[in-house]
């Protein structure tokens, strides 16, 4: 008898108390910029693709719902021909972001995807790439690699020597 | 066998191992990268330092090289211990610690830390200094011997803050690409390319860190087997670029164990897919046949799988004279229709088969059967058909070894008759490399020297070889190697081999060239003959078989045991010395033991008005008979029948055209030259309507009554009833394991573990995932489940083990470093020796004398351009260049042309010969048997000379010079005008979404 008593205090002191309840989608929540949502691919600082099609994030994901496949620019560089991902089967786990070398998949805090048809999950690269860096501003991966690209020599690198001289004899 | 210790642990070893080999066949993951398991130690990367002590009191020991360090009785090393004290002396210090520190007892191999395992850490990340931060676009990521070993030792932050070397990179070809960046210099790549494969242009070059491999300058690389520097390169240095072009990475490649189809050696490759593309070829291991190393044509020239003029539908041809394409239920109607008119008519002599040399022994066997085998002709051209059954007559009866590449690389003096084997046999000629080194294998033993101390080897033996003797119309690729070589026309190249066996059973000949031969083959313990198929000229053939019969009536027993480190040689004494053919196609040696008559297409021919149905099997006829006779064929009314892979001129004139399977999407057993039965597995599924011949052929067997066929219905019993229709294919069942085969209840997996992308490749089609397609008719399923583990070795459909991602966990799947596949031997082989041969006859007549002003025309081949399927490889094609035809210097100065000038041939009219015209580039050799000139053989635009004819030759004064091209693509890693890359805006939205919205941050 006690016990019951007290129960519907309890629920009756809730009255009182502050809704919690947000009018969405009027009023948003807010979530921080790490929230793990729908994917994007990014470009790095001058603008290009960040992808360079390595295969990892499809690698790493859990449910193999990435498919890519590399094809090269003129200057020999990397990038996806295609990049699919099968949201109807992604969980938003962001081991693909925590894979990626060149910051080029990232998560972000939209989790708007619903569908009616299952088939307008499947989102091609048109869909995934966006025309912003995303969270990380400065990373440019082929700066940094030792790859020779359209834009950067040999030896124009981050922290690289001018290429070696084969038939110099000086040490 | 000596008993080590390693980290405490009692390991009997092999005698005369090195450490590093010791540990490797033991399980024991030690780190390297300059050794390799067949080309041996240089000790250059220091990366397998291990510690030895004195013994179990030693507390202090040295840090030794395991790859240097040879194995000695009760010999103590620690790897991770820091500690030379055995097992049990180990456990009483534990003891004696007692229970103080739990730590220690948990992790005992860092009680103490290693001095080795320091010493390595240190050494991979100085050779990590100067190594790029691209491991994300390198083709080598994710196979990368210097990833795992960088992980194994356990070097995890790059301390340098230096600036890192670059270097220049060069163009190489079609097939290979170049970034020198990446470069550890561990010297794999120009000891594989000089002293094991004998190339000349890839050296290493400068000093200290500027060590530099490449090329004195850009340019196609001109070695045959440039394509093990992907394999061999333990990073990402040189690496396949017809891969490079759709690169997929291993992990997700589908692969399973096949027989390369390139020519007879029977080279086992794993072929990759993904996406429907046959993606690359990489090297299988099989320690008998083809080792650790492919040559170029195996490697590269499958490009044609994924060609644009592939079959993918049946096509039948209609009354107004067009092709169509139908269901291949509705082709086989109309085939049956065809077959069965006829049989209704009981006439039996209506419907003939013509086989193919690359087709498998199934679809063949099938053939054959459906046809019946008085209607059965093997598909060689006429001279082919008589050189390769000879072949197989003498296999079938010599007292000699039909040798494998292992038995031939013991052998200590080899003569070759009218073969230049690099390019007619390529594997076996790398093979030949090896076996003149026997004389340096030789030496070491009388010096002391293990045979893996290789630089010390190459040192004492420098120029001294095993003799090889080559007898050849033009130069041949092992002419540098050569002791003796010898320029002489076909028909006296047949004459030299019988003088040659006369020499041996004692009566010398006049020509000391003749008699030197001779004595070097006697004085050997395991001479080697090698001739074959490619002169088209069996009186060469006769003559080889002649030379290997004298050395065996000549040699006393002796004791065979050869030099170098495999002692798995069983054959008798009296059975040492080895004759060796090499032979055009895949199963050129497997379709004429089929073919037991001598049934020619031209004699088909002869009765062409009997002949209602044709039926050809994966044979391009205008490779094999003239063009008179394809048009007798064409103009005769009969109903051609073809199955074929790639369109080509001859579908054009036929009825019925089946889209066959290449061998990466079907099953089938295909015979090598040493006569050795291998199996290949289909890759991944057919796609389109594509089926392998022996399905085609079962349903045609079915749809058209056929009562024994119709009893057929899967592959496996195809293969048993095929090796029950001949003694000789007695062992085909037991060439690999029948489609109930299971390993751990599972079939085996052609997928890795890692495979990604499952749910979402198909899912641009459908987001509904497709049923995995099933392979009711193999061992092996198009999945990632299941194990690639202790299965048999002809069922390994990839290398990989833990911690070893890179094509150097092969040692895994290896009983013992260099040795055999755990899961047993490969293949089956099909003829052993006899015990009593017919001896060959030495009596020869040259057939043709030539007269003055003309000139004989031989054969030569060409790895890129003399195979038929290979040459439709756009990389294939680009170094396969143009025709030629190859002169003396001589020669050429009378004619007044220098090389990539045109000279006109006329071709002399004779019996089967008409006159004809065609003008050729030149192409000057430095040795060419007098009065003969050289056509480079396979090509479309020689296919009307004919070997032995006869030509006039004069210089073409309207010859264009070919302009050399290259492939845009191949060049642009040296293009430097900056381009504004910049992607426009993605506006391109499909299904009315806004997808493209920049991220909330």
């Amino acid at each position: 008898m006690l016990s019951q008593l007290r129960t519907m205090w309890e629920i009756l002191k809730h009255t009182f108390t502050k809704a919690e309840t947000v009018q969405y989608p009027e009023e948003q929540p807010y979530l921080s910029p790490r929230y793990r949502g729908r994917i994007v691919l990014t470009r790095d600082p001058d603008g290009e693709e960040r992808c360079v099609a390595c295969n990892l994030c499809a690698a790493v994901c859990p449910v193999d719902c990435i498919a890519l496949q590399k094809d090269t620019r003129e200057d020999g560089s990397w990038y996806p021909e295609f990049f699919r991902i099968n949201f109807s089967r992604c969980i938003m786990c962001g081991m693909c972001e925590e894979a990626c070398p060149t910051y080029a998949i990232q998560l972000t805090p939209d989790f708007e995807m619903c569908e009616y048809d299952r088939q307008n999950m499947v989102y091609e690269k048109e869909h995934l790439l966006i025309n912003g860096v995303g969270k990380y501003p400065d990373y440019n991966f082929y700066r940094v690699s030792g790859l020779q690209r359209s834009f950067k020599d040999k030896g124009e690198g981050l922290n690289e020597a001018q290429p070696i001289d084969v038939k110099s004899l000086l040490p | 066998m000596p008993t080590i210790f390693v980290d405490g642990q009692e390991l009997q070893v092999k005698e005369g191992a090195n450490v590093l080999e010791a540990c490797l066949s033991a399980g024991i993951d030690l780190p390297y990268f300059c050794w390799h398991p067949s080309m041996g130690s240089i000790g250059s990367c220091r990366q397998c330092a291990v510690v030895q002590y004195q013994n179990a009191e030693d507390t202090n020991g040295r840090i030794v090289m395991g790859c240097m360090t040879p194995v000695s009785e009760g010999a103590r090393f620690s790897l991770n211990s820091g500690s030379g004290a055995d097992q049990d002396i180990d456990n009483a210090v534990d003891e004696a610690a007692d229970v103080t520190t739990v730590e220690a007892s948990i992790d005992v191999p860092t009680k103490v830390p290693d001095k080795g395992r320091e010493f390595r850490q240190a050494v991979i990340e100085s050779l990590m200094l100067n190594h790029p931060h691209d491991c994300p676009v390198c083709a080598e990521g994710g196979e990368c011997h210097l990833q795992d070993m960088t992980v194994m030792v356990g070097h995890r932050d790059r301390r340098y803050r230096g600036l890192k070397n670059t270097h220049r990179n060069q163009y190489l070809g079609p097939l290979i690409s170049h970034e020198m960046n990446r470069c550890i210099t561990c010297y794999r790549c120009e000891r594989f390319y000089t002293d094991y494969a004998g190339g000349t242009d890839l050296s290493a070059q400068a000093s200290h860190d500027h060590v530099y491999f490449g090329r004195h300058q850009d340019g196609v690389l001109e070695s045959e087997f440039s394509g093990n520097l992907v394999e061999v390169c333990p990073t990402g240095v040189f690496t396949d670029k017809p891969l490079l072009k759709q690169y997929s990475r291993k992990w997700d490649l589908q692969s399973a164990p096949s027989i390369c189809t390139g020519c007879a050696v029977g080279c086992n490759i794993l072929p990759g897919e993904r996406y429907g593309k046959l993606k690359r070829i990489h090297n299988r291991y099989n320690d008998e046949v083809n080792g650790y190393f492919l040559c170029d044509r195996g490697r590269f020239g499958s490009g044609y799988i994924n060609s644009d003029e592939r079959l993918n539908y049946a096509g039948v041809r209609d009354f107004n004279g067009e092709f169509s394409a139908i269901k291949g239920g509705e082709a086989i109607e109309i085939a049956a229709r065809w077959m069965k008119t006829q049989e209704g008519a009981k006439n039996t002599q209506k419907i003939v088969g013509i086989g193919s040399p690359r087709a498998s022994l199934e679809a063949n066997y099938l053939l054959r059967e459906l046809v019946g085998k008085e209607h059965f002709a093997a598909g060689f051209g006429d001279r082919e058909s008589q050189v390769i059954h000879r072949i197989a007559a003498i296999l079938k009866t010599t007292r000699a070894k039909n040798p494998s590449i292992k038995q031939m690389e013991t052998a200590d003096a080899v003569l070759i008759l009218g073969e230049d084997v690099t390019h007619t046999a390529p594997r076996v000629a790398l093979g030949l490399r090896q076996a003149v080194r026997n004389k340096a294998y030789e030496l070491a033993k009388q010096a002391g020297l293990a045979v893996w101390q290789d630089a010390a080897v190459r040192n004492l033996a420098q120029d001294q070889r095993s003799p090889m003797i080559i007898v050849s119309a033009t130069e041949t690729r092992l002419d540098d190697i050569a002791s003796q070589t010898v320029s002489l026309a076909p028909q006296e190249i047949a004459l030299f081999g019988h003088a040659v066996a006369r020499a041996i059973a004692g009566q010398p000949s006049d020509d000391a060239a003749v008699n030197e031969a001779a004595a070097a083959l006697k004085n050997a313990q395991r001479p080697l003959v090698v001739s074959g198929s490619s002169m088209l000229h069996s009186a060469i053939v006769d003559s080889a078989a002649a030379v290997a019969d004298a050395l065996l009536a000549d040699s006393t027993p002796t004791d065979s045991t050869p030099t170098d480190s495999s002692p798995t040689d069983s054959t008798p004494a009296s059975c040492n010395s080895m004759l060796s053919f090499c032979l055009p196609e895949c199963n050129s040696l497997g379709l004429a033991l089929l073919s037991e008559e001598q049934e020619t297409i031209s004699r088909l021919l002869d009765r062409a008005d009997q002949i209602d149905v044709l039926v050809i099997l994966e044979n391009n006829l205008s490779r094999r008979i003239s063009e008179q006779q394809i048009n007798k064929l064409t103009s005769s009314g009969i109903r051609i029948i073809a199955l074929e892979l790639l369109d080509n001129d001859l579908l054009a004139s036929c009825d019925l055209v089946l889209s066959a399977a290449s061998y990466a999407e079907s099953e089938g057993t295909l015979v090598s030259s040493e006569g050795r039965a291998q199996r290949y597995y289909p890759v991944f599924p057919e796609a389109y309507e594509r089926r392998a011949s022996w399905q085609w052929l079962l349903d045609l067997a079915a749809a058209s009554g056929h009562s024994e066929l119709a009893e057929l219905q899967h592959f496996d019993q195809i293969t048993e009833a095929c090796g029950a229709s001949n003694d000789l294919f007695a062992p085909l069942a037991g060439v690999s394991p029948d489609h109930n085969f299971r390993s751990h209840g599972q079939k085996i997996p052609r997928q890795t573990h890692r495979a990604s992308g499952r749910t979402a490749i198909n899912a641009d089609v459908s987001v509904h995932e497709p049923l995995r397609k099933l392979d009711p008719e193999t061992p092996l399923s198009f999945s990632m489940e299941g194990l690639n583990r202790d299965q048999p070795a002809s069922l390994t459909p990839f290398y990989w083990s833990p911690g070893w991602n890179s094509n150097q966990s092969l040692q895994k799947f290896q009983s013992e470093v260099n040795g055999p596949l755990r899961g047993g031997p490969v293949g089956q082989r099909l003829i052993e020796p006899q015990t009593n041969g017919i001896s060959q006859s030495s009596d020869f007549t040259p057939l043709r004398i030539v007269q003055k002003g003309t000139w004989q025309l031989v054969p030569i081949y060409r790895v890129h351009g003399s195979d038929e399927l290979s040459v439709r490889t756009a990389e294939v094609a680009e170094l396969a260049g143009e025709a030629f035809i190859a002169i003396s210097s001589e020669l050429a100065a009378k004619l007044e042309v220098v090389d990539g000038d045109g000279v006109k041939i006329n071709l002399v009219a004779a019996a089967g010969i008409d006159s004809f015209e065609l003008s050729l580039s030149v192409k000057i050799l430095t040795r060419v048997a007098p009065n003969c000139v050289a056509y480079s053989a396979g090509y479309s635009s020689t296919l009307a000379l004919q070997p032995g004819a006869l030509a006039q030759l004069s210089k073409d004064p309207d010859w264009q010079r070919a302009t050399p091209q290259l492939i845009a693509s191949d060049r642009s890693s040296h293009a430097s005008a900056p381009q504004n890359n910049r992607p426009s805006p993605d506006t391109d939205i499909d299904k009315g979404r806004d997808r493209g919205e920049p991220p909330h941050v």
